[in-house]
């Protein structure tokens, strides 16, 4: 009897346990899945085009996994499927994924081989420490398109990276958050960051938003707390709470993944700039607007450009070089939809701010700064200065009058606090 | 900005509080379990499984009390799960501990996924559950300087856990039942000699013991304002309260005591650069201080803490002599 009952408990447990892992067994299924279907559209297309729409597929490497609700892989797997759904390729049959690969050379090397023996066409591999193997596997499969998020590695034909203009999104929900600082009287701002300097990631995107509000409220200090993580949800509430019980600020922004520090703001009564995805349910009474990404812009392109390019050597040039670096005039990064906790010019300024960097004539790191005048009738009117960069320390950056700060720096090297960022 | 000193102080004790109580929970429970001569390795997992189960039923029933309810209900029936295997079926502890680590954070992320793909109860629309949350100032001690708002203005679950720890220490010390739980975990073949009913008392007190830990999950749930993301709320405390057992010497009070030293290092990380400001002359070091360190300090006292216990003689421990050892009447 009492192995029996030993005997029931321990399928219970080991059968809870499947149930759980489902997440990472799903995906080998879904590829022995679109295996054999693929083998059935071989042999009826055979003799025909090989490039043609039906026979294309799309890899694509995670970090996490693919049935995520929120956060980073969720946003790229969205992406994905929201291009391939406007290209018209079958998210079920077109699309293999390998999840849950850690940054780990071994493991990312055996998810490629996976992904090219299914005949992916073109493979997406989304985190950063995947760089090193992606650029050995590019060598190794000539014939095959391999695009990697964040990284800064690729080659003249099949490997290139691809990137976004996430400062200029921050820069625009500065001026929110500026506006609002001005509103309530109130000059202390709270930043919670995954990192601070040692990421150019997350120093471009605190300096500019630092220089957003700055352009509206040039007495503001935004005081940046980092994690020392890019995932700490504990920390990212109890780090926004420290920034309004001590540093008294009156709005919290944040570079990292959860919604924490944006609740903390809701219930504490201060506001907040989210990010990565519109955070407006999370923290309905206290966000603002949050700098978000558009993946999918980015996937359409290159998947449409994989489509058509006719070779996996010819993918760089067709995508005009081998690191994509969109923007706000892409769409490929934004501001979600203010809300009604904004001050009511914010959305006059940010169009404003739009339209000129839409121009080229203006981008956030440079020696421009931008200062803004509405009229009664709320017509904004953008009023450039001349006036240098400058890091917290009082290093000149950019001269006066001087160009934008190149790509490379903020994408690699950026490792100053500008004017106004005081570390808390 | 001109600092509000005492301010800054007086959050960071407050913070020491609420982010290190799930500690508190944790640790009581597990020297519940361990005083009846069972190790449990399961405390994160429980509290997963409370967490997840206290904050969904709680939200829809709109009731902190049925929360606290159906969290310890939670997790006394992984406590039930516990000593089925071990007591009756007597497998193997560390390894069953282990497991139920593994099935609850399972648990945890299966049925809050679940949930989540249907409708995530966010913890601002249940009235009920955001008051019964909020703090509640002790008369007269709350208006003390420097230790009113950081001691003594908490929401009831930290009340709770000071009480649940006291009780338990009476309890143990002072109750007849309490003494014959410590015969079972020091000597289980004498308890049943005489005639002390072993696998009851067993059962009844991992149950409770696991139940208490799972309304420490449940308050992190809670103090996370129940947003439901890709980690889990419980973010490792279940090992450290393991660790904080030995620390405590098996002593409920003592592990508020043990509490609050985690919750000291643990909270420095958050409040360590304010301090800093705060007090330049004294404390300015604490801003230079890599933030690596501070996530490694909880763990490094962890390991300082297993050291120094181990070195202190066996004289006078609250190691249950029978602790980890399957109890089986025809092997006595």
């Amino acid at each position: 009897m009492k192995k029996i009952f030993a005997l029931i408990l321990a399928m219970s447990m080991v059968l809870s346990l499947a149930a759980c892992g489902g997440s990472g067994s799903s995906s080998e299924s879904q590829s022995q899945a679109t295996e054999s279907q693929a083998e059935s559209a071989a042999e009826s297309t055979e003799g025909g085009e090989s490039t043609a729409a039906s026979d294309f597929k799309v890899g694509a490497i995670y970090i996490n996994s693919k049935n995520d609700t929120a956060g980073y892989t969720f946003a790229h797997h969205n992406g994905i499927t929201k291009a391939m759904e406007e290209l018209g390729l079958d998210v079920n049959t077109q699309l293999v994924i390998q999840d849950e690969v850690l940054e780990d050379y071994d493991q990312v090397s055996t998810a490629v081989d996976t992904l090219v023996s299914e005949g992916c066409n073109i493979i997406f591999g989304i985190s950063f420490g995947y760089m090193d193997a992606l650029a050995d596997k590019a060598e190794e499969y000539p014939d095959v398109i391999f695009s990697h998020a964040t990284g800064y590695k690729s080659n003249e034909t099949n490997f290139n990276n691809y990137f976004g203009r996430i400062y200029q999104a921050r820069y625009l929900a500065g001026i929110a958050a500026g506006l609002k600082s001005l509103e309530l009287g109130n000059n202390n701002i709270g930043y919670v960051s995954a990192y601070g300097t040692q990421y150019a990631e997350t120093c471009s995107g605190i300096n500019g938003f630092t220089l957003g509000v700055q352009s509206v409220n040039p007495d503001a200090t935004v005081y940046v707390k980092e994690l020392g993580n890019w995932a700490d949800e504990v920390n990212e509430s109890a780090f926004a709470k420290e920034l309004i019980d001590t540093y008294n600020c009156c709005v919290i922004a944040q570079h990292c993944d959860s919604a924490q520090p944006q609740i903390a703001a809701a219930d504490a009564g201060v506001f907040g700039c989210g990010y990565n995805s519109d955070m407006t349910a999370d923290a309905p009474s206290a966000h603002l607007t949050a700098p978000i990404w558009n993946w999918n812009v980015y996937y359409h392109a290159a998947i449409e450009a994989a489509m058509t390019c006719g070779g996996a050597e010819n993918f760089v040039t067709a995508m005009g070089g081998p690191a994509y670096y969109g923007g706000l005039n892409e769409g490929f990064v934004d501001v979600s939809p203010l809300t009604e906790n904004c001050d009511p010019n914010t959305q006059a300024i940010i169009d404003a701010v739009k339209a000129l960097i839409a121009s080229g004539e203006w981008d956030v790191f440079s020696g421009t700064k931008l200062t803004y005048t509405v009229a009664e009738d709320g017509t904004v009117t953008v009023n450039k200065t001349a006036g240098a960069l400058m890091t917290n320390d009082g290093t000149e950056i950019v001269a006066a009058d001087g160009p934008s700060v190149e790509d490379g720096v903020i994408t690699g090297t950026m490792n100053y606090f500008v004017e106004g960022v005081k570390e808390a | 900005m001109e600092m509000d000193k005492l301010g800054v102080v007086t959050t960071f004790v407050h913070n020491i509080v609420v982010y290190n109580i799930p500690l508190l929970y944790g640790t009581v429970g597990e020297i519940m379990v361990e005083k009846s001569g069972s190790l449990n390795l399961g405390v994160e997992g429980i509290m997963a499984v409370g967490a997840i189960f206290g904050y969904i039923v709680g939200c829809y029933a709109n009731s902190l009390a049925v929360g606290i309810l159906v969290a310890f209900l939670a997790g006394a029936l992984c406590g039930l799960l516990f000593a089925a295997l071990t007591v009756s079926l007597q497998a193997n502890q560390n390894i069953t501990g282990l497991t139920l680590t593994t099935f609850g954070l399972g648990v945890y992320f299966f049925v809050g996924n679940g949930v989540k793909a249907i409708s995530w109860p966010a913890m601002n629309d249940y009235a009920n559950i955001k008051n019964g949350f909020a703090d509640i100032p002790i008369p007269g001690l709350s208006q003390l300087p420097l230790v009113g708002r950081g001691l003594f203005t908490h929401n009831l679950l930290v009340y709770l856990a000071v009480v649940i720890a006291v009780v338990m220490w009476w309890y143990l010390r002072h109750t007849r039942t309490g003494l014959r739980l410590r015969a079972v975990g020091e000597n289980p073949g004498a308890a049943d000699s005489v005639g002390i009913n072993i696998k009851r008392y067993k059962y009844a007190h991992i149950c409770l013991g696991c139940g208490i830990m799972g309304i420490g999950g449940y308050y992190m749930g809670l103090n996370m304002s129940g947003s439901f993301s890709s980690s889990c709320w419980i973010n490792g405390y279940g090992w450290i309260a393991v660790a904080l057992v030995i620390f405590a010497n098996w002593n409920p009070v003592l592990a508020i005591l043990g509490t609050f030293v985690f919750g000291f290092f643990n909270t420095l990380r958050v409040s360590g650069s304010s301090l800093a400001a705060a007090f330049p002359d004294v404390l300015g070091w604490l801003a230079k201080v890599p933030s690596q360190l501070y996530q490694a300090l909880p763990f490094i006292i962890t390991a300082v803490v297993l050291v120094a216990t181990s070195i202190r003689k066996r004289e006078g421990s609250g190691l249950p002599a029978s602790l980890g050892l399957n109890y089986f009447r025809e092997e006595r």
